[in-house]
């Protein structure tokens, strides 16, 4: 008998054929960090209204720069070219967030480079670097350029910023001379609490405004793109500390609202603790790291060489975000059960 | 019927949204598909051992007849669907995307019954132990996808006493509509059929789930099992994978099924909705599964449709009485889009555990390349089993099995919940997937 053929089919189908499931979600790489830059706009305009075109200069060197070296980096390292992830954009745009509006322009250059081509390509590009690529770069260029990275300059009223005139910070004045001095400045506490939620005050480009930065911060826990598990921890550790231990006048006599609400804490909080990669993943590890980083932070600002400790804080915890990852794992559905059932 | 009208709250902890998409078919009451002219029915349509054949080409069949021998305890007998000759018995291509042994009958165009099939009108009288012989005989498995032999689940050690009944209607895979309309056009035989799986295991709770996004499935089988109080209608949140049985039972009963244990294990069965039809079948008429719904649906099929198909019809022939497939079409799956597999021909026949098939035109369907994780973590909020997806991931992708393993991946059932949220489109089921082979390679 024949052997029974098999048939062939009558006309040629070209199906796609891959493992399940076939449907995905609309949410992309990509699309994380764009609406992430995005969410940093309202911040990136106050830097604008604040600081005039100096601001506007820093912010285009650092974009050009990371841009550049993301792709210089790829093209040496011969890797498919990723600029439009949006990743290299988002990290210069932190990073000139980061930085002070009087900054000769190679600090931002120099700073971009060291956090693409460093800290982020050389570490493995997108998803493998260990610390946070921006603050590498700040970090890098705050210890290389010490002096300027420390001098901020006061809000200015013109755009072209002739004006502008170097002040103190906030925390550098708390530090250095203490409260009298700045209630001295600034008159009532009413007053100094309006300006730094307005964001009217010698700082960073981006951090300034913490009404601005929390506008970002919402749109973001809406879409949750991010979640309140590193940014509130951490801020209310920084919070409580701070009245607890941050007081001349001994224990609980800080000012807690006047720590949440300068410095870098609120960008740091909201927009570089939470980065996903260099963040921890697990929930509950992602609380642990922010009130880690919070309890840095206010051991920086009260007790270090520095007045303001988020960048440090925030890298050193990097450090141990796969860590705790790996410690603080989720209890697998039925894992616990299961021993007190199994015989 | 408005979907809103009914809140489940009944749960359990991950998941996802994905767009259902069950209007395409949901409304359209089943018809019954075309007797195929040549019906390929493999040996191996469960879960365990395959059967053996037992005809012989130029063997004339009856519809009923048993053609496939049980080899083991787990393993379940197949029939022929058909009247006709038996034609071939070779290895034909199978759902599993592997050319598998089959037999194929020829069909005569008379359709006619076995002589000998038992009529059972007062079935009540049969004790759990015949009850359970019939079922067996019947060829019945797992009818929602898994295809697990229904009498080894009927037959729990002593040890480990049964008190609950779970139906499962909750039909979270998207597309899929065969079981709303099984629960909408044989709801009687439905709770009839879990009334038998209680007399069996000697039950006095069923509970059947569905999904609240099917108002008139729940409310056609509350009407089915008004009246008595051992048969709960249960809804529940709609959300995917609500349908896998841990997650319904741990949103029923409130129990957890033990990592790496079987809902036997905390006194809980649960079967798929079709089983039970197929149950009340086999018991009251003597009829073994050689039929079941089967959900034509996606755009890439021009008129989705519900039918009732023979084992061993052809998905070519299904899809062309559901109009054929449109222009676009470019994938077919074998069940839903999150857990069914694509073929990559139409030859592949319906086998028991078939719910639909699912076409998706070329638009619908994503060829874009993975990205390294970013570790968002919205893997480990999807994980229903409260995995690290994208840890797992990770490892597998570097090689590291035993990694994977020791971050618990044989809990993984796979229902896609991560793949499906995940940005950088990694393919993370895939991989999970490839590495329990890669595992059970090393043990061997």
């Amino acid at each position: 008998m024949d052997a029974p053929v098999k048939e062939q089919p009558k006309e040629q189908l070209k199906l796609i054929v891959s493992i399940g499931p076939h449907m995905h979600d609309t949410e992309s790489t990509s699309k994380i960090m764009w609406t992430v830059s995005g969410a940093l706009l309202p911040a990136t305009l106050m830097s604008v209204y604040y600081f005039g075109l100096p601001a506007i200069m820093v912010i285009l060197v650092c974009l050009v720069t990371s841009l550049l070296a993301e792709a210089g980096m790829q093209l040496l390292l011969k890797k498919p070219v990723t600029l439009s992830d949006g990743s290299a954009f988002l990290t210069g745009l932190l990073l000139a967030l980061n930085l002070p509006a009087n900054a000769p322009l190679y600090i931002p250059f120099v700073g971009s480079v060291v956090a693409i081509m460093i800290a982020k390509q050389l570490f493995g590009g997108l998803g493998y670097n260990i610390f946070n690529p921006a603050l590498v770069g700040r970090a890098f260029v705050l210890v290389s350029f010490a002096k300027i990275m420390t001098t901020f300059v006061a809000p200015v009223s013109t755009f072209m910023a002739l004006d502008a005139k170097t002040t103190a910070t906030p925390l550098v004045l708390l530090k250095e001379e203490g409260m009298a001095k700045l209630l001295e400045i600034y008159h009532t506490k009413a007053a100094l609490y309006q300006d730094l939620f307005l964001g009217n005050r010698a700082g960073s480009l981006g951090e300034t405004s913490v009404i601005a930065i929390l506008l970002g911060a919402a749109y973001l826990m809406m879409k949750r793109y991010i979640t309140w598990h590193i940014p509130i921890p951490f801020i209310a550790t920084v919070g409580i500390l701070t009245w607890v231990f941050g007081g001349k006048d001994g224990l609980m006599t800080g000012d807690p609202i006047l720590h949440m609400m300068s410095g870098g804490l609120m960008l740091g909080a909201f927009f570089m603790a939470t980065d996903y990669v260099t963040g921890p993943s697990v929930r509950s590890a992602q609380v642990v790291f922010g009130i880690c980083a919070g309890a840095l932070t206010t051991l920086i600002r009260l007790k270090g060489g520095y007045p303001e400790g988020v960048m440090f804080a925030i890298l050193l915890m990097n450090c141990f975000a796969p860590l705790l990852d790996r410690g603080m794992r989720s209890r697998v559905f039925g894992k616990a059960v299961a021993q007190g059932v199994k015989k | 019927m408005e979907a809103t009208s009914l809140k489940a709250h009944d749960t359990f902890s991950g998941g996802v949204h994905p767009a259902d998409n069950k209007y395409l078919s949901a409304h359209k009451p089943t018809v019954a598909a075309t007797i195929p002219k040549r019906a390929v029915i493999p040996l191996s349509q469960h879960i365990g051992a395959p059967t053996k054949p037992l005809v012989v080409i130029g063997q004339e069949v009856k519809k009923g007849e048993k053609i496939g021998e049980t080899t083991g305890f787990v393993s379940a007998p197949v029939h022929a669907s058909i009247s006709g000759k038996v034609v071939a018995i070779a290895n034909f291509p199978h759902i599993l995307g592997v050319d598998l042994p089959a037999v194929v009958i020829e069909s005569d165009g008379k359709d006619e019954w076995v002589a000998g099939l038992k009529e059972n009108p007062d079935y009540n009288m049969l004790s759990p132990e015949e009850l359970k012989k019939l079922v067996q005989d019947a060829g019945i498995v797992g009818m929602g996808g898994a295809t697990f032999p229904t009498h080894v689940k009927l037959s729990p050690p002593k040890e480990k006493p049964i008190d609950v009944v779970i139906l499962n209607g909750a039909e979270c895979e998207p597309y899929l509509t065969s079981d709303h309309r099984l629960m909408l056009e044989k709801s009687k035989e439905i709770v009839e059929g879990l009334r038998i799986l209680m007399r069996i295991l000697n039950v006095s709770k069923g509970y059947i789930g569905i999904e609240s996004n099917k108002p008139d499935a729940i409310e056609a089988m509350n009407k089915a099992a008004a009246g008595s109080s051992d048969v709960k209608v249960w809804p529940v949140k709609v959300k995917y994978p609500q349908g896998a049985e841990k997650m319904l039972i741990k949103a029923i009963a409130g129990r957890t099924v033990p990592a790496g244990g079987l809902p036997m294990d905390i006194g809980v069965v649960v079967q798929n909705v079709g089983t039970a039809e197929a149950i009340y079948n086999a018991v009251r008429y003597g009829r073994p599964l050689i039929e079941r719904y089967v959900t034509v649906t996606g755009r890439g099929v021009k008129e989705p449709k519900n039918f009732l198909a023979r084992i061993g019809t052809p998905f070519s022939q299904l899809i062309e009485e559901a109009g054929g497939l449109t222009d676009a079409a470019a994938k077919v799956i074998s069940g839903g889009p999150m857990m069914g597999m694509s073929q990559y021909t139409l030859d592949v026949p319906v086998i028991k555990g078939t719910s639909g098939i699912t076409v998706l035109p070329r638009e619908e369907v994503s060829t874009k390349p993975y990205g390294p994780c970013i570790r968002c973590a919205r893997c480990i909020d999807a994980c229903p089993m409260k995995l690290q997806p994208s840890l797992i991931g990770v490892f597998i992708e570097k090689g590291h099995y035993q990694d994977a393993k020791d971050y618990n991946l044989m809990d993984c059932f796979e229902c896609g919940s991560c793949t499906f949220v995940c940005p950088a489109n990694r393919p993370i089921v895939q991989w999970v997937k490839k590495a329990k082979k890669e595992l059970a390679k090393k043990k061997n």
